[in-house]
This record gives C-alpha cells, sequence and structure tokens, in this order.
C-alpha cells in the first residue's frame, strides 16, 4: 500500500494521532505526579484506539478503551489515591491560560470535525478505498475470533494458564506474613 | 508417527508432556487450598510435585525414544526439545526437594512455592518446544512470572524483597525488549514463525532490512538479559543472592537453561541466514562476559554472589556454543547444559544446608574448615567446584563439557579459535575462585565461635547424593551421554506431504 494513495485526510489524521501517543507517552514517563502521569497514559491509549479504528479495527479499538482505559487505568488511579500519592496541586499538568486554550482549542476542534463528518456526506476523494482491508463477512468481530480459536488456539490456552499462575503469585504475594 | 500440528487435537498431543504437568499443577494448586498451611502439608505438596515431575519425565522419555515428528507448525517435536525438558525437569525436581528441607528449617509454610515451581517448569517446556514467536513469548512469560514471584517468596527477608523487586522490574524491562523485538521483526517478514521468517528472509532478500536488523538486536538484548550475559548481568548478583537459596539454583540452573534453549533454536531457525550481523556481536558477547564473569567472581566473599558472577561467566562459554552453530555446537551445548546444571545443584544444595534464613553463613569464611566439622558436605562441595571449573576426573562431567564445548568451536568453519583461547584462559583465572573455596574447607582449621551447622535434611542428602554420584560417574563414562545428546539436535519441520513416507521407511 502506498502512502501516495491514502487521501490527505486520513495521512492528517494518522499523524495527528500518532503524534498525540508519543506526546502523551514522552510526558507519562516525564511527569512527577502519579496522577498526572496516569491521565497522559489514558491520553495515549486514546490516540491508540483511534489510529486503532484508522485501520479497520474497529474491535480492537474498542476494547483498547474498555479494557485499558476504562478498567485498567480506572483502578490504578485508583489504587494511587488510595495510597494518596498524588498531590491535588499537581494533578493538571495544563496550567496557565495558553495551555488551557490550546486544548480547549483541539477538544473543540475534534468535536466539530466528529459533528461535520456525521452530518455531511462524503466526497469520494476523501475515502479511504475499500480495497485496503476486503470486507468480512460476520462483520469485524469475526475476523478476530476465528483465528484467536483455530489458528491461535494454543497461544490463546497458555494466556489463560499464564494469567492462572500470576493470579496465583499476586495471592502468595499479598497474604498475610506468617506469624512468626 | 508425524503430528499435523495444523489439526488441534493432533497439536494437543504434541504438546502431552507439557499438558501432565500443566494439569497436575493446577490439580496440585487445589490441593495447596484444601488443607490449613502447615509443614506436613508443604512436605506433602512437595511429595506429590515430586510425582507429577517423575511422570512428566516418563512422558518426556516416552516420546524421545518413539521417533516421533511434526510438520510446520508452532511447536517443534524433536530430540533437542526433550534433551532441554530433560535438564528443566531434573532441575525442578532438585528444586523441589531442596525446597521441602529448606522451608521446614526456616518455618516457611507456604506450599504455593512448589506448585509455582512446577508451572515455571511448564513455561520453560513451552519456551523449549516453540517455534513461534508468540508461543515462546507466552512461555518465557510463564516462567518469569513465577520466578519473580518464588524469588520474593521469603516474606521475612527485607533483602529478599529487594532482590525479587530488582529481578522483577529487570525482568519487566527485558520482556520489553524482547517484545519489541518481536514486532520489530514481525513488521519485517510478516511472520512469526521461526521457519517461515528464516524462508522470508530468504525469498524477499530481506538481509539488509533495517527493521529486521533492529528487531534481531533487540531480540539479542532481551535474551542477553535472561541468560545474564555482560553488560546485561546487573541484576544477577543481587537477585541470587536474596532469593531463597533452592531457587537460586531453580534460577542459576533451569531459567537460564531455558532462556539458552530458545536463545539457540530462534537464532538458528530464523536468523540462520543474516549471520554476518550477529556473528560479532555475540562474538564480543560471550568474550565480554566470559572475562567480567570470571574477573568479578575472584573478588567475592559470598558465595551465593560468587556462585552468581560463575554462573555470568558459564553463559559467555554456552554463548560460544551458539557461535558455533553447528549440530556439533548444539551437542556441545546440551551436554554442558546438563554438566552445569548437575554442578550447580551440588553447589547450591551444601550452600542451602550451611544457611540460615538466607543471611547467615553465607560467606567465604564460614567455609573454612568445613573438612574438619562435615567432611561428606566439604568433598560433595569440592567436586562441584571442580564440576564447574572443568578439572579432570575429580570434576567429573565439567572436565568433557568443557572439552565437547572446546572441540564444536574449534571445529566450527566459523573462525573461532580466539574465543576457544579466551575460553581456556578464564577457565584458568576460574580456579582462583573455585579452589579458594577448596582450599579453605580442607587446609583451613574451623574458626572460633563459627556457626553450628544444623543437620542435613533427607532430601538435601538425597539431592547431594544423585548429583555427586551423576557427575562422577558420568566423568568416567561420558560416551553414552555424548551420543545421546548428539542425537539431540534441533530439526527442521517435516515438510507434510512427505512426512508419512519418511516415517514409514524409517
Amino acid at each position: 500500500m502506498n502512502n501516495a494513495f491514502l487521501p490527505l485526510f486520513y495521512t492528517f489524521h494518522f499523524y495527528l494521532f500518532g503524534l498525540i501517543a508519543l506526546a502523551s507517552a514522552v510526558l507519562f514517563v516525564t511527569r512527577k505526579s502519579p496522577v498526572a502521569a496516569a491521565m497522559w497514559l489514558v491520553c495515549t491509549m486514546f490516540a491508540l484506539a483511534a489510529l486503532y479504528v484508522m485501520l479497520d479495527a474497529q474491535f480492537v479499538g474498542v476494547m483498547q478503551v474498555l479494557v485499558y482505559t476504562g478498567a485498567i487505568m480506572v483502578v490504578f488511579l485508583f489504587v494511587v489515591m488510595l495510597l494518596n500519592l498524588g498531590q491535588p496541586g499537581d494533578i493538571s499538568d495544563i496550567r496557565g491560560k495558553w495551555g488551557r486554550l490550546v486544548a480547549g482549542f483541539i477538544g473543540i476542534a475534534l468535536v466539530a470535525e466528529l459533528m461535520a463528518l456525521a452530518k455531511s456526506p462524503l466526497d469520494l476523494r476523501l475515502v479511504v478505498p475499500p480495497v485496503v482491508v476486503p470486507p468480512q463477512t460476520g462483520g469485524v468481530i469475526a475476523g478476530i475470533a476465528a483465528p484467536m480459536f483455530k489458528e491461535y488456539l494454543l497461544a490463546f490456552e497458555l494466556t489463560s494458564i499464564l494469567l492462572l499462575a500470576a493470579i496465583m503469585g499476586a495471592v502468595v504475594l499479598a497474604k498475610k506474613k506468617d506469624a512468626r | 508417527m508425524t503430528f499435523d500440528l495444523l489439526i488441534p487435537s493432533q497439536l494437543l498431543g504434541a504438546l502431552t508432556p507439557d499438558i501432565v504437568l500443566m494439569v497436575g499443577a493446577m490439580l496440585l494448586m487445589l490441593l495447596v487450598a484444601w488443607r490449613p498451611e502447615s509443614d506436613d502439608h508443604q512436605r506433602s505438596v512437595g511429595r506429590a510435585s515430586l510425582i507429577v515431575l517423575a511422570l512428566t519425565i516418563a512422558a518426556v522419555l516416552w516420546f524421545a525414544g518413539g521417533g516421533f515428528a511434526a510438520g510446520p507448525g508452532v511447536i517443534a517435536v524433536d530430540k533437542f526439545r526433550w534433551a532441554a525438558d530433560i535438564v528443566f525437569l531434573l532441575a525442578a525436581m532438585g528444586t523441589i526437594a531442596l525446597g521441602m528441607d529448606h522451608n521446614t528449617r526456616d518455618g516457611v509454610v507456604h506450599a504455593e512455592s512448589h506448585v509455582l515451581v512446577l508451572f515455571a517448569t511448564s513455561g520453560m517446556m513451552i519456551m523449549a518446544a516453540a517455534r513461534d514467536l508468540m508461543i515462546l513469548f507466552l512461555g518465557l512469560e510463564m516462567m518469569s512470572i513465577a520466578v519473580y514471584v518464588l524469588a520474593g517468596m521469603n516474606r521475612r527477608s527485607e533483602r529478599s524483597a529487594e532482590a525479587a523487586l530488582k529481578y522483577f522490574l529487570l525482568g519487566a524491562f527485558a520482556t520489553g525488549f524482547l517484545l519489541y523485538g518481536i514486532a520489530l521483526v514481525y513488521g519485517a517478514t510478516g511472520a512469526t514463525n521461526l521457519s517461515v521468517i528464516g524462508q522470508r528472509i530468504m525469498a524477499y532478500q530481506l538481509h539488509h532490512t533495517a527493521m529486521l536488523l533492529v528487531g534481531v538486536g533487540l531480540l539479542l538484548v532481551g535474551f542477553g538479559f535472561k541468560v545474564a550475559a555482560v553488560p546485561f548481568h546487573m541484576w544477577s548478583p543481587d537477585a541470587y543472592e536474596g532469593a531463597p537459596t533452592p531457587i537460586t539454583a531453580f534460577m542459576a540452573s533451569a531459567v537460564k537453561a531455558a532462556a539458552f534453549a530458545a536463545f539457540f533454536r530462534v537464532w538458528l531457525d530464523a536468523f540462520s541466514a543474516i549471520d554476518f550481523a550477529w556473528f560479532a556481536p555475540i562474538w564480543w558477547l560471550a568474550s565480554i562476559t566470559m572475562i567480567v564473569g570470571n574477573v568479578v567472581a575472584l573478588a567475592q566473599r559470598n558465595i551465593k554472589r560468587m556462585l552468581a558472577y560463575s554462573s555470568i561467566a558459564h553463559s559467555g562459554y554456552l554463548l560460544v556454543a551458539i557461535e558455533a552453530g553447528t549440530k556439533l555446537g548444539a551437542a556441545s551445548f546440551l551436554f554442558y547444559l546438563l554438566a552445569y546444571t548437575l554442578a550447580t545443584f551440588g553447589a547450591f544444595a551444601v550452600v542451602a544446608t550451611l544457611t540460615r534464613n538466607n543471611e547467615k553463613g553465607l560467606d567465604l569464611v564460614d567455609y573454612e574448615g568445613l573438612w574438619t566439622v562435615r567432611p561428606w558436605l566439604a568433598a560433595s562441595m569440592a567436586v562441584c567446584m571442580l564440576a564447574l571449573m572443568g578439572f579432570p576426573i575429580f570434576g567429573g562431567i565439567g572436565f568433557f563439557a568443557k572439552w565437547y564445548l572446546l572441540q564444536a568451536a574449534l571445529s566450527s568453519e566459523n573462525n573461532l579459535i580466539p574465543l576457544a583461547v579466551l575460553l581456556v584462559l578464564t577457565s584458568v583465572v576460574s580456579a582462583g575462585y573455585y579452589l579458594n573455596v577448596v582450599r579453605g574447607m580442607f587446609m583451613k582449621p574451623r574458626a572460633e565461635g563459627a556457626p553450628v551447622i544444623a543437620a542435613t535434611g533427607p532430601m538435601t542428602r538425597l539431592v547431594l547424593g544423585i548429583t555427586i554420584a551423576a557427575i562422577l560417574i558420568l566423568g568416567v563414562f561420558p560416551a553414552q551421554l555424548a551420543r545421546w545428546t548428539r542425537a539431540s539436535v534441533p530439526a527442521p519441520p517435516v515438510a507434510a506431504a512427505t512426512a508419512a513416507g519418511q516415517t514409514a521407511s524409517r
């Protein structure tokens, strides 16, 4: 697949979300406050989900948001806040007038774009040609489920044993100390 | 018989020994929770684990003798896998036997440690079998996660907790390298299957693709961490020192052997076409590892740290076998793994007997005059030290292990003579610390107020007896073992169409 055949619209969004993901990842590892770091990681996950959707992997994108941002990061933040590690003053990284303005502008621009795209019929030149990914029967999930339980069955089963061992290890380490 | 790995039932059949172990581990997990924690319970779970391991060994031996093969697929069915499995399973049996005595003496009543050893061992067996980077990664993680927990099992010791955390963080870091390497290799070749990667490199002339080379480099770093090759060895002395001694023995033998087995298969199956890219880096890795490991070991005053650096040095020797890359290299590699595992286990069995709560009795000074109080322990330790050094006759199998390794290095087409010379020279350096222990035990008087040594546990005695006997007997008759390892080289997958005919003609 040659980049020249991709519409500018697609390329622009690929770089936009890629840049957001990379910048948030850098900010994630450089923040001092764990809460701020966690929020940047959430931002990275969202940008990655957008990239998955652009690759026609909507299911993976949705799972990315549900599992990583929805479940794991919330539990992570919950633990951080329970341990009282985050200082309230550090929670927001975007301080000052300009920071807020830029953040607000990007947010409003993305929402506006979404609204506009949902309403208006797209020019064909802006649409990614459908040959990129052949249409699948059974929707997007079948394309994941079938290989998972056929080609990658062994990997799937091994993952479950891996998780079992991990759970057991976590329980052993978290148990109360010996009486002595 | 030839397994067609694309059919799930046949894939299951090819994994029978692994499944025996995994199902056994899961059943034992339930057994652990069945009764309240007590020392008796811990010992009975340990005995049951030994039975599960013995059953798995029986299954592996049955497969190894049956002349099985497999078509293309995610796992390999070859003698190399079975030979590596035997090494892991023997090490796991030793770990559990030592662990039973260790837990009794230090008052640790968790029976879970035995089950975690079983899970780690099943991960290793998957690693030795994997012919697919994805399966390899899952096996590696199954092993690593179980061993991270095992290293931190001793909750009363701060040092153990520190070691476990260090091991976990650096291990996770190494995993990141490995995974990113796998992703880049997949990006360059579009495959995770080792043989397919090799074929695609040839078919599409990917030899100089930057993405592939960076991926291979990252994989090398990841494996370098796992086998503790210099400069990726920093975690190992701390982790070895802090972990409970039976677990240290497990880490130094089986974990390292599994990482090496996977390393060997990945490199020779997938990347033999681009050996120009990795030959020089591994050459340097091997030589630096041999030098640093042996020289730094000279300066150690703590026996576990000394054995940790000695194990780093042995990683360097094993890297020479990967450089040789021939069938003889694979055979000497397996022979060395077995010899090294036996000697390491014997040494750590003695160390485990002499320590208290993983903190006292670990200095080299505590070994002085051991001959006068516990002659059998001193003699066993001496045999293990000489075996690790590669001393003839008294070092038993250790001498032949180094001998075959040198033979493989010298007969290889690649120019490995400098590495072979370095191997011999660093082995001479290693005499400085191995013989130092022996000299201390036999020639120095027992210090006043040296800690009183408790009675050796029954299982420890058994492990010691078997390992020392094996080291000495195999040292007199190494030919049988050498023949067995020479037959156990990695085999390429059998083409599906001709497979039936080949088996019939055999």
